[in-house]
């Protein structure tokens, strides 16, 4: 019950804001049907910093993170209201083309999904969708994406062998070279070590540190100690609400919010 | 680098200007979905040109042989001089139910059977050895068997029967047709019987049942309207069999079967006005069309009750 | 006293058994026919056609002398005719279920679509020639070619491939979809650059399959007009035509032992041709089994 009151409170880290954001998310509210899935989230991320959504099952994470890149309208009954505006742009704009957007906004899934072809035509399958024919530029491009997902050494040998020859972990390093290819501003990542080993997790997690230079990253995760050790700010979702939002070291060390707390010292639900 | 950087600058900025190409690509998102109904949609014209063609041609014929004359006269003798010809279609139906009936005897306990054997009996391994056969014998072509049906089926029979048989009979075809269905019948059904949960089989062999009470008891009557389904698209394919017939059947219509004497089927009949020199127009011409449309519906009718039987299993689980 | 009678449950157990093993060697003779039959046809075939069998017999014409006749205007024939159909079917069989599959929406219009093509799976053949006879051959003047007798079949097999096709595409994950539109793809980039090509064993499969069904397919054509007696070789798409069936039924429907020995060799010439095309269908089937 107290949901509902806690609505009503301005998030105080509004103030605490001194970032350029590139997503401005404002009274989202978003149903699968009649199943209200994300009611009246409102915040904004950060430009080349690391932004974390946690939360438990079901609370709305993936759904959110696929409205970014609008990936959520495949589901048919989906309806959605207010506004995500990205970089100045109202994304649900009519004019704002959704093959647009997913240039600049890149995803990573949380199961490794290669296409079923070679390892170089999976990197260069990016440029090529968006006019790059030059053999010359997509050879830089795979060779560059491949080198900046760290697996470019692991793979370099057999560029030309299908992809589904790889680990799971070089699968999803893979992806996310696939996903650099075509130099996008965003990268979304709904848990994209959950199907990982810890190896694997840990490469992924130091990319992950490494890609925020260039990159503005929103990343799902269901490890708190994940989101603690990458982020630089961190989303608390509950019930398709954002319960707080601010910067890691405080959400972590000194929750405003008693579920917050709850959550993150395990003794929720 | 810095060279990184201008590389990273221009990627950006060619997939930007690109851009200007995806007009094009625009125009080919919205032609393609409509290339592909068309495609969708040659299927239904071709049902309205089956059933258009069936329906206008047959039209004719009955501006010249009465309906009636042609749903009630037991006589078909079409190639004697016009006044003397008789249009009665219940030969030709009395000669394709008596090559299905004879298919069917063949086809549905041993389809069955086999059917039973592989689901309920046979291991994995015999099974792979099993349904490759029997897939080999659905894929051989109905000529093949049309002449096996003539060379080898006939005079088998004609010793083994007393009496003998004349070379152009409704047996031969009738097994060998049935035969023909024994792979579809097979395989339907044991799809339908392997579609019974397993828990139920090891529900009563827990009981100590045997497996053949099992698959008696329990697997077929849970498999029940897919197996019959199955059976009624048998029924289908042997109304609509052609080749068989035709080589070994023999072309005299008739409606006092004798299944050791000469037939002729709807199918049958269809084949030997078009191998014959007819004339376009002229009333046998129109025939085959009205023969056609009898043929058409009598499969429909089978295939539609087929769905409906196997649409009523699957609400089942 | 013991409700359940332990001797008279073992005794019944033994009839109850042995009815088991009874009915389980009747299930096995009942398999074991079709294999019996089979072993008989091709014994049958082997003995009848193989004295017939040279090189001579394929590339000659049919000819009234048993011993000069050959297969080479129907064979010529149904590769002509195939050639016709295989393109069409294809086209149209795959147009069909991408547009089923990624487009149509679920509405009335698409589920009719859907039982119309199950529903014309089941019509007979000897249907589709009648068709053929009355759209094809008379209605557009086409006579009794080759093209006629190609779109016929592609009529007769499109309903096996649209339902192949339409398997083969459901198979390919929503995962690699997703990662595709996820890059800013298209939607008819994603079907022509990643669901096409991943369907495309199982497409290819399913076509083979088809078209191995309508190169043993001889009622259509029959009633087509096709020719029975052909001493000549199709020279383009309008020219007349015979196939490798309707050569056999030709043989097949004369008196003369002789001649059924013809129709025995080209028996088992189509049957060749019918092995290598299911074990194309088969290779590619197993090499691409299970990739995702
Ligand atoms: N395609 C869909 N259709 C209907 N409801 C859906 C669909 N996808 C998600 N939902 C519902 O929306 C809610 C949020 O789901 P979502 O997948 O976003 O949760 P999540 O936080 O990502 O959970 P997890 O941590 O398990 O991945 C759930 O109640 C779910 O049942
Ligand atoms: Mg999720």
């Amino acid at each position: 019950m107290d949901i509902t009151i806690n609505k009503q409170i301005v998030p105080k880290n509004e103030k605490e804001q001194d970032f350029t954001p590139v997503f401005k998310i404002n009274n989202l509210n978003l149903w699968y049907g009649q199943d209200h899935a994300l009611k009246d989230i409102k915040f904004d991320i950060p430009e080349k910093q690391v932004t974390a959504i946690i939360g438990p099952s079901g609370c709305g994470k993936s759904t959110f993170i696929k409205t970014l890149n609008r990936m959520v309208e495949m589901v048919p009954i989906v309806r959605m209201s207010g506004e995500i505006v990205y970089r100045d742009k109202n994304i649900f704009n009519a004019k704002y083309g959704v093959e647009e957007l997913r240039t600049q906004v890149g995803m990573v899934f949380q199961k490794p999904n290669p296409f079923p072809k070679s390892i170089y035509e999976n990197v260069a399958y990016g440029p090529r969708i968006h006019g790059i024919k030059n053999k010359k530029v997509l050879d830089e491009v795979v060779e560059k994406s491949l080198r900046g997902a760290a697996i470019w050494d692991e793979v370099k040998d057999r560029l030309n062998e299908n992809a589904y020859g790889l680990s799971g972990g070089q699968q999803q390093r893979l992806c996310i070279a696939r996903c650099l290819a075509i130099e996008p501003d965003v990268i979304l990542m709904d848990e994209p070590t959950s199907a990982l080993d810890p190896i694997s997790t840990l490469k992924v997690e130091e990319l992950v540190q490494e890609l925020k230079k260039d990159y503005s990253i929103v990343i799902v995760t269901h490890n708190m100690q994940q989101a603690a050790r990458i982020s630089d700010r961190t989303a608390f979702f509950l019930n398709g609400e954002v319960v707080e939002y601010t910067d890691t070291s405080t959400l972590f060390s000194n929750p405003s919010d008693k579920r917050t707390e709850d959550y993150i010292t395990g003794r929720f639900g | 680098m810095s060279r990184d950087k201008t590389n990273q600058k221009s990627i950006r900025s060619m997939i930007q200007e690109n851009k200007s190409s995806r007009s094009q690509s625009a125009v080919m998102e919205k032609v393609v979905p409509k290339i592909f109904l068309i495609c969708a949609i040659i299927s239904i014209f071709t049902t309205i040109g089956i059933v258009f063609t069936l329906l206008t041609e047959t039209f004719t014929f009955f501006n010249r042989i009465s309906i009636v004359e042609f749903f009630t006269n037991t006589r078909w003798f079409p190639f004697t001089s016009d006044e003397n010809a008789d249009f009665g279609i219940i030969a030709l139906i009395m000669g394709t139910l008596t090559v299905t009936a004879i298919a069917m005897v063949v086809a549905i306990p041993i389809g069955l059977a086999a059917a039973i054997y592989l689901s309920e009996y046979a291991s994995a391994k015999t099974r792979k050895i099993i349904k490759p056969i029997l897939e080999v014998l659905a894929g051989i072509p109905t000529i093949v068997y049309g002449f096996f049906a003539l060379t080898f089926v006939t005079p088998l029979l004609d010793k083994i029967i007393p009496g003998g048989i004349s070379i152009f009979n409704a047996l031969s075809p009738g097994i060998v047709v049935g035969i023909m269905i024994i792979p579809m019948i097979a395989s339907l059904s044991e799809d339908a019987m392997n579609a019974v949960p397993n828990s139920m089989r090891e529900g009563a062999l827990a009981l100590g049942a045997t497996r053949f009470e099992v698959a008696m008891k329990v697997v077929l009557p849970a498999a029940l309207s897919g197996v019959i389904a199955s059976f009624v698209l048998g029924i289908s394919r042997a109304i609509g069999e052609t080749m068989i017939v035709t080589i070994a059947g023999g072309s005299r219509p008739t409606a006092d079967i004798n299944v050791t004497e000469s037939i002729q089927t709807m199918t049958a009949y269809i084949v030997q006005v078009s191998q014959g020199d007819t004339g376009y127009g002229t009333t046998i011409y129109y025939s085959i069309y009205a023969v056609g449309m009898t043929l058409f519906v009598f499969t429909l009718i089978m295939n539609l009750l087929a769905q409906f039987i196997s649409r009523k299993f699957r609400e089942e689980y | 006293m013991p409700l359940i009678n332990k001797e008279s449950v073992k005794k019944r157990m033994g009839t109850r058994l042995a009815a088991n093993g009874f009915a389980k060697f009747l299930f096995i003779l009942a398999t074991c026919f079709s294999l019996l039959v089979l072993g008989v046809l091709i014994y049958r075939i082997l003995s009848e056609g193989l004295p017939y069998l040279s090189l001579d017999f394929i590339t000659n014409f049919a000819s009234r002398m048993p011993e000069r006749a050959g297969i080479w205007a129907a064979l010529l024939g149904t590769i002509w005719v195939m050639a016709v159909t295989a393109p069409v079917s294809f086209i149209l069989g795959v147009g069909t279920a991408i547009y089923l599959e990624e487009y149509a929406k679920k509405n009335a219009f698409t589920k009719f679509v859907q039982i119309n093509i199950s529903n014309l799976a089941g019509v007979p053949s000897i249907v589709f020639g009648l068709l053929g006879l009355t759209i094809f051959v008379r209605l557009l003047g086409l006579g009794s070619s080759v093209l006629a007798g190609g779109l016929t079949m592609s009529l007769l097999i499109l309903p096996v491939i649209v339902v192949a096709s339409q398997e083969a595409i459901r198979t390919v994950p929503r995962e690699i979809r997703e990662a595709s539109f996820g890059m800013g793809a298209t939607k008819w980039q994603t079907i022509r650059r990643i669901v096409f090509p991943a369907a495309l064993p199982g497409i290819l499969t399913g076509t083979i399959l088809a078209l191995s069904r309508a190169v043993g397919e001889t009622a259509p054509l029959l009633v087509l007009g096709a020719l029975a007696y052909v001493a000549f070789v199709p020279e383009n798409i309008f020219s007349q035509f015979t196939v490798l069936p309707i050569q056999l039924y030709n043989w097949t429907s004369r008196p003369q032992e002789d001649f059924h020995m013809l129709a025995a060799s080209g028996i088992i010439i189509l049957l060749i041709i019918l092995l290598i095309m299911n074990s194309i269908a088969v290779l590619i089937r197993n090499k691409f089994h299970k990739r995702f």
